[in-house]
């Protein structure tokens, strides 16, 4: 191609093609740039939770005596996990600590392997193959985001019995203002940061959607390769990772 | 696009990716026989020590195996991962040095 007399840049800076810098293409090195932006991102939300839960004081040095298997709910600590995500849809009044939001994982999980055989699949420019895995990755991304749509609208309703105060009054659920799991906190860090994940689910559904139509309508057969796939393969596995982060700090710890 | 047709179907080479599906599943797995099986009133920092330990296994895969960071040129790796851990590092120290942040002493 040759170099337009107009450029404000000597020819011999400009680069004529040949090897690419980093032996990746243009595209996909940007998409890992934006990754390592949102990895500041949702450190910046990791150290922010950290740093509210150890600000409040743990529940043994409240009340005396509490462990786990004796844990109640109180404004003053940061509730235990396993005692506020323990529902499971159909099975109401069933004690099931965490069983579905280890469901979600391993639904996350799945589609992160379907979108990787998708890629796979792109690379042997196979379109009914890349075809077939697209629409797994797109069920298991509307299936996550139907169960965390769940999760939300138990976590916001509440439980029966609710959480008693000392001036005589009973909240139900979570609201921004107050929660009946712990300190406000609580309640507005589970808002924030599993919603801008969930966000970010819905975002790469529909680059999902959008790259499932092109492979559909041969865009990237007559492109010669299916270097897209891959683009939007690595922002789902981003999607699939910070999941793994938020599990752990968010259900686990 | 006639000469695309004749060309046969590759056989997918998938083995080493459900291998990836199958370590993240168990590792899962494992966490949870931590969550329930582990005393956390004696040995919290255990727990989360162990938790911390899979977490970043499990990210190690995710990003090597299935994001292909791997098999790229050693700049590209380096470009990346850099970055990561100078970010692990303000983590830790923010949350070290954070354990006198406390919320009681603003009311």
């Amino acid at each position: 191609m040759a170099v337009e007399k107009t450029s404000i840049n000597p020819p011999h800076l400009l680069w004529q093609g040949g090897t690419q810098p980093l032996k990746a293409g243009y595209g996909k090195l940007m998409m890992w740039i934006f990754l390592l932006s949102d990895v500041f991102t949702f450190s910046g939300f990791l150290v922010t939770y950290g740093m509210i839960r150890f600000g409040y004081p743990n529940f043994s040095e409240v009340v005396a005596g509490m462990t786990h298997k004796t844990f109640e709910f109180s404004q003053l600590y940061w509730p235990i996990p396993e005692k506020v995500f323990k529902a499971v849809p159909l099975l109401h009044g069933v004690d099931a600590p965490l069983i579905f939001v280890g469901i979600m994982t391993f639904i996350l999980i799945f589609s992160s392997v379907t979108m990787v055989l998708a890629v796979e699949a792109g690379h042997r420019r196979d379109k009914a193959d890349v075809e077939k895995w697209m629409l797994w990755t797109i069920l298991g991304g509307f299936i996550f985001l139907s169960s965390q749509a769940w999760e939300w609208t138990h976590f916001i309703h509440g439980t029966e019995h609710g959480l008693t105060l000392a001036d005589g009054t009973t909240i139900y659920g979570a609201k921004l203002g107050a929660n009946e799991y712990g300190p406000p906190n609580f309640a507005n860090l589970f808002f924030f940061i599993t919603g801008f994940h969930g966000f970010h689910v819905f975002i790469g559904v529909l680059l999902n959607i959008m790259v499932f139509y092109n492979t559909t309508n041969g865009v990237y057969q007559k492109r010669g390769h299916y270097e897209m796939i891959e683009k939007v393969g690595l922002y789902w596995h981003f999607v699939d990772l910070v999941w793994v982060f938020v599990f752990t700090f968010f259900y686990l710890v | 696009m006639a000469e695309h047709s004749s060309i046969e179907r590759q056989q997918p080479n998938t083995k080493h990716l459900w291998k990836v599906f199958w370590i993240l599943l168990i590792l899962t797995g494992l966490e949870f026989a931590v969550a329930f099986g582990i005393d956390a009133d004696h040995y919290k920092w255990t727990k989360i020590g162990i938790f911390v330990i899979m977490t970043i296994i499990k990210a190690y895969y995710i990003v090597g195996i299935f994001m292909h960071l791997g098999s790229e040129t050693k700049a590209f790796i380096w470009t990346i991962v850099l970055p990561i851990i100078f970010v692990l590092w303000l983590i830790v120290a923010l949350l070290v040095e954070g354990d006198y942040f406390g919320v009681e002493k603003f009311f």
